[in-house]
């Protein structure tokens, strides 16, 4: 039996695979069935009734199993006793579909109808207006009038906040449980339902605070009318004003393509402003969705703090000076102190800006002393031979294959991935998580390892040796039988984190989970699409920064330099003793971070940022950048997916794009004629990085179309999600496509022996930092600094939950609160909510005596 | 020949006897027929609430491109109009408005009207875009001028009853 069925809809024969159902057949061939509870990405419902079609299957005879036939030869066709939503019937062959006949009109308008009984109508102060599929297809479907009696609405609330960050409005509902559905199927958050009954259905939240998931903005863009609104838009314009500006996220390294809204603003002083974050369609990175940190962490862009003007010291004094003043000084020190210069980057800058920066020292001043300023996680090297290979798509991931996450709280670090993997495991993709801990992807694993603290290397090196030989019978070692499993995948995919982990130890981890990959079972899981390493980088292109060659050992492309160069640790240690006289600092905050306490013995100390951070506040030269929003460049995602991102807001006072400020001291230390487009510095890198060769900005602005088609005029389809006209990016090819690569040495890591209670800083989504804490929308969202233990552990201590402790870790004392959590090992406390804190440590940890707060009767 | 001149000068002497028709303007201001379309108002209720719901309809009717509008939320605190919504901010070029009267019929709940004033002239353009707080009639007798505080949920409508229009 073949699997591709034909029907014909309203006489249009179209072939489509079986199981597909009538709704998105008829959508194939432009054929738009109005639907609202329908959506192309939950389970088919049929819930509002809105799509129904006449549907006739060929009659057969019931004996002969023939086709029965009318006189004049054509088959004859059952059309039921009524109408049957396109939505919930699946299509089978010779199915024939009537769309537009006078029954179907008049269902929908009776639909309609209906669902205008109770609705206010306000559609000229609702959010929605202007992209709501209620107004929309009542325009197109419904009657001009309605036989119900005005004064019979039911008036429901108008103003329920769900949380501070979504709003209800539970007149406009019309029941079509979009959002119940997505919170519960997608994102396995059902922290909202139904309550009540008939006309009286409202949605309540179920949580404690409201609505707490990483992912409730897109509800806003699947419901159908505008009773889901964010805090932050509400009311904030009309969607027929709003510019659209297509970019990339910039908080972690899945690089979701997102969309700027922008408006112009009186309140800002006439200027254009960021109006609100969408989704932009693509299968093959985010789908349509985005998770809530890159929504609404935008405001800093716009944040009245920006640094607008260089400074210069002078007298003391950070001072206004003209770009020309401060770059001149700029360029004369760093000659200067040729020989003692290091730079120090942030893994949040564009493609160009970075290549720019270590251009700037390896050309310009003959230095390899270039590192990323907060390094974490190792690896990219290994990545660069056995990364995830180009043409994958996580999405395919299914039953027969697998993925292994290792050393990382994907739904905290990486939340679109947590979600590609879990719906991996839903359609029948082996898991295997290992960790120190439960996380939130245990739920959903195959197989769970929970190492003990320090055994995370060799219970890795393990898993591969085990992974070497087939069992032939089911192992009761569950290090074995996920070993096992692994091993029979057809494709495999390997996360890889740095939780609990020095950078160091990934590196090792890196390494070990490569030759897993290399493991051949008939094939390697190396090489091929959906196979492959994906480092869960800790920001949105530190995959970026490794291509470029920021990085002391390693010029663009991986080159290996003759001379490496200073670590990270070794520049934080010269600018303590002497050694190094002058320091670049580009988009990171090294001493805000606590990785340099301050400006030591340096003679010379330029920061180039957003914002008067700790650093920028020692510096002798502070040079204002754009953010992401107000130029264009290029970000390169943990998957190796080089994206491209526009320019939406005209920029902030006198700042200059970062690659503009490089380019121009680099002609001042006599690397020529800056280029004068980020475009042009793009080419320059795909000619030297050879990964990114045949790239340029028009290739990353390659579209084509995509399934399920959304964003287009029927936004009843897929919501508002924008569809993508501005590019899916590239992904470029690791080492393993064309070549074989060698297994990896790894040696033996020394076991440390670990006495009493170990901690472990685990990453919040919403952990405080420079550009998080912009968006006041987030602030009752912010992880507070929080250590989670054992029941036996918090009791030795003399902790219970809710109390409110001082903890000390490497001589830096946070108050935390208290939560004792059975899921957490003996042994081990989770620290939260603090900045990064590399691998295992030892901590003090005192309750604190906090005066109870006595009710007071009012 | 004489005829014809007497003639003419008949005529002459008949309209000097006439009472002038030059109106004496700015002293003396002729009235506006009933659909003139003057400058724009933003009306109130008689409790002083704005009728403008910051809806914005009115800009994007305009084929003039003359009308800004930037909405805000109210709170029973804080009302400048009934329902949830409000115009923070509302303005109105007066070089670029074509006085077609467009704003009038998209406006949802007849805020915006084109009324008699017909005396616009500015020294320069920006003075020529007329906010909010100019285009907004006086509080009427008996009202309250915004924003006002209310009980909670008197004003939950965003829309209000109102009379039919005229
Ligand atoms: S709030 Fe929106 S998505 Fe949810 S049930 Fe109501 S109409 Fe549907
Ligand atoms: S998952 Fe990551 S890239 Fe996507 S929106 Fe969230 S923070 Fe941004
Ligand atoms: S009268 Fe016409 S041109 Fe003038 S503001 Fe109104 S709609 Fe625009
Ligand atoms: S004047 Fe009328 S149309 Fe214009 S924003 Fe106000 S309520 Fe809307
Ligand atoms: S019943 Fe089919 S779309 Fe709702």
């Amino acid at each position: 039996m073949s699997d591709l069925v034909t029907v014909t809809i309203d006489g249009v024969e179209v072939t489509v695979p079986q199981g597909t159902l009538v709704v998105d057949a008829a959508k194939m061939i432009d054929n738009d069935i109005p639907v609202f509870c329908y959506h192309p990405k939950l389970k088919p419902v049929g819930m509002c009734r809105m799509c129904l079609v006449e549907i006739g299957v060929p009659m057969r005879d019931r004996a002969t199993g023939e086709v029965l036939r009318n006189e004049d030869g054509s088959v004859r066709l059952n059309f039921g006793r009524g109408l049957q939503t396109a939505c919930t019937v699946v299509v089978s062959d010779g199915m024939v579909v009537r769309t537009a006949t006078q029954p179907v009109k008049d269902a929908r308008e009776a639909v309609i109808e209906f669902l205008l009984t109770s609705h206010p109508l306000d559609c000229p102060i609702c959010d929605k207006g202007g992209e709501c599929p209620l107004q929309n297809l009542t325009m197109r479907y419904g009657r001009g009038e309605s036989r119900f009696d005005f004064s019979n609405k039911i008036l429901l609330d108008k103003h329920v906040p769900l949380g501070e960050l979504i709003y209800l409005d539970r007149q406009r509902c019309i029941q079509c449980a979009r959002c119940i559905r997505f919170q519960d199927e997608v994102v396995d958050d059902p922290v909202i339902d139904f309550h009540n009954r008939g006309r009286r259905l409202e949605i309540v939240t179920l949580s404690e605070p409201g609505f707490d998931s990483y992912w409730s903005g897109n509800t806003t863009d699947i419901c159908p009318v505008g009773a889901l609104t964010t805090a932050d838009f509400r009311f904030g314009a009309r969607p027929w004003e709003l510019t659209s500006v297509a970019s990339v996220c910039t908080h972690c390294p899945v690089g979701c393509n997102t969309t700027l809204d922008t408006r112009r603003e009186a309140i800002a002083g006439g200027r254009s402003v960021i109006k609100r974050v969408m989704p932009r369609q693509n299968e093959w990175v985010n789908e349509i969705w985005i998770c809530d940190k890159g929504r609404f962490v935008h405001h800093y862009a716009d944040a009245p703090t920006r640094l607008k003007q260089p400074l210069v010291r002078k007298n003391g004094q950070l001072v206004e000076a003209s770009w020309d003043e401060a770059l001149d000084l700029v360029a004369g020190k760093l000659q200067q102190h040729k020989t003692a210069v290091a730079g120090l980057a942030g893994d949040r800058l564009s493609n160009e800006d970075l290549y720019l920066f270590q251009k700037l020292f390896r050309e310009g001043l003959g230095s390899n002393n270039i590192d990323l300023a907060n390094r974490r996680l190792a690896g990219g090297d290994v990545v660069a031979q056995v990364g995830l290979a180009s043409g994958s798509n996580l999405k395919e991931l299914g039953a027969g294959d697998a993925v292994l996450v290792v050393a990382t709280d994907l739904h905290e670090e990486a939340p679109v991935w947590w979600l590609r993997v879990k719906q991996a495991a839903e359609r029948g993709a082996v898991v295997v998580v290992a960790n120190l801990r439960p996380t939130r992807l245990d739920k959903f694993a195959t197989h769970r390892l929970h190492y003990a603290p320090g055994e995370a290397l060799s219970t890795i090196r393990q898993l591969v040796n085990l992974a070497k030989v087939e069992m032939e019978t089911a192992d009761s070692d569950p290090l074995a039988a996920a070993a096992d499993a692994l091993i029979k995948a057809k494709n495999m995919v390997v996360f890889y984190g740095s939780e609990g982990l020095t950078y160091e130890e990934t590196d090792a981890l890196a390494r070990l989970l490569a030759n897993l990959l290399l493991v051949k079972n008939g094939e390697g899981h190396v090489g091929r699409p959906n196979n492959g390493l994906i480092p869960v980088w800790p920001h949105s292109n530190t995959q970026g920064a490794w291509d470029m060659g920021v990085h002391p050992a390693f010029a663009p492309g991986y080159k290996p330099v003759s001379e490496p160069g200073l670590r990270a640790t070794d520049i934080y240690a010269g600018v303590a003793d002497g050694s190094l006289k002058a320091l670049f600092v580009i988009g990171a905050d090294p001493v805000g971070d606590g990785l340099m306490a301050d400006r030591g013995q340096l003679d010379f100390l330029v920061v180039q940022e957003l914002f008067m951070t700790k650093t920028a506040e020692l510096a002798d030269v502070v040079l204002p950048a754009q953010s992401w929003a107000e130029r264009e460049g290029t970000f390169t995602t943990g998957e190796r997916r080089v994206q491209r991102y526009y320019m939406a807001i005209p920029p902030i006072g006198d700042s200059r794009p970062d690659w503009q400020i490089l380019a121009q001291i680099n002609e001042r230390v006599g690397l020529g004629k800056p280029a004068f487009a980020a475009s042009l510095v793009f080419n320059e890198i795909a000619k030297v990085v050879p990964q990114y060769k045949g790239m340029d900005y028009r290739s990353l602005a390659r579209v084509e179309k995509q399934w399920p088609d959304v964003g287009g005029e029927d936004l009843y389809y897929g919501g508002t999600a924008h569809e993508n006209r501005s590019g899916l990016g590239q992904q470029w090819a690791c080492v393993a496509e064309s070549a074989t690569v060698e297994r990896f040495d790894v040696a033996e890591q020394p076991v440390i022996a670990r006495d009493g209670l170990q901690l472990v800083r685990v990453a919040a989504l919403y952990t405080s930092g420079t550009l998080i804490e912009q968006s006041p929308v987030l602030h009752h969202r912010m992880a507070r600094p929080t250590i989670q233990l054992a029941h036996a552990d918090a009791t030795a201590l003399g902790l219970a939950d809710d109390d409110r402790a001082e903890v000390t870790v490497n001589s830096v004392t946070y108050e935390t609160a208290v939560r004792v959590n059975e899921q957490v090992p003996a042994g081990l406390v989770l620290l939260s909510g603090v900045p990064y804190i590399a691998g295992l440590t030892t901590a003090q940890i005192r309750k604190l005596e906090t005066a109870v707060a006595q009710p007071t009767g009012d | 020949m004489i005829t014809e001149i007497l003639k003419g000068m008949f005529t002459t002497f008949k309209h000097l006897l006439q009472p002038p028709v030059t109106i004496q303007y700015p002293e003396v201001k002729r009235p506006v027929r009933y659909r003139f379309k003057g400058r724009h108002e933003l009306k109130r209720y008689d409790n002083g609430l704005e009728k403008c719901i910051g809806c914005a309809l009115c800009a994007a009717a305009c084929p003039a491109d003359a009308i800004f509008v930037e909405a805000a939320e109210n709170t029973d605190d804080e009302r400048y109009s009934p329902g949830e919504r409000y115009a923070r901010v509302y303005e109105i070029n007066m070089l670029r408005c074509i006085f077609c009267g467009f704003c009038e019929d998209a406006c949802p709940t007849e805020a915006i009207v084109l009324e008699d004033n017909y005396e616009l002239s500015f020294y320069d353009r920006a003075s020529a875009i007329y906010t909010k707080e100019m285009l907004l009639v006086p509080v009427p007798p008996g009202g309250q001028p915004t924003p006002q505080k209310v009980e909670p949920g008197k004003y939950d409508r965003a829309i209000p009853e109102m009379e039919d229009p005229k």
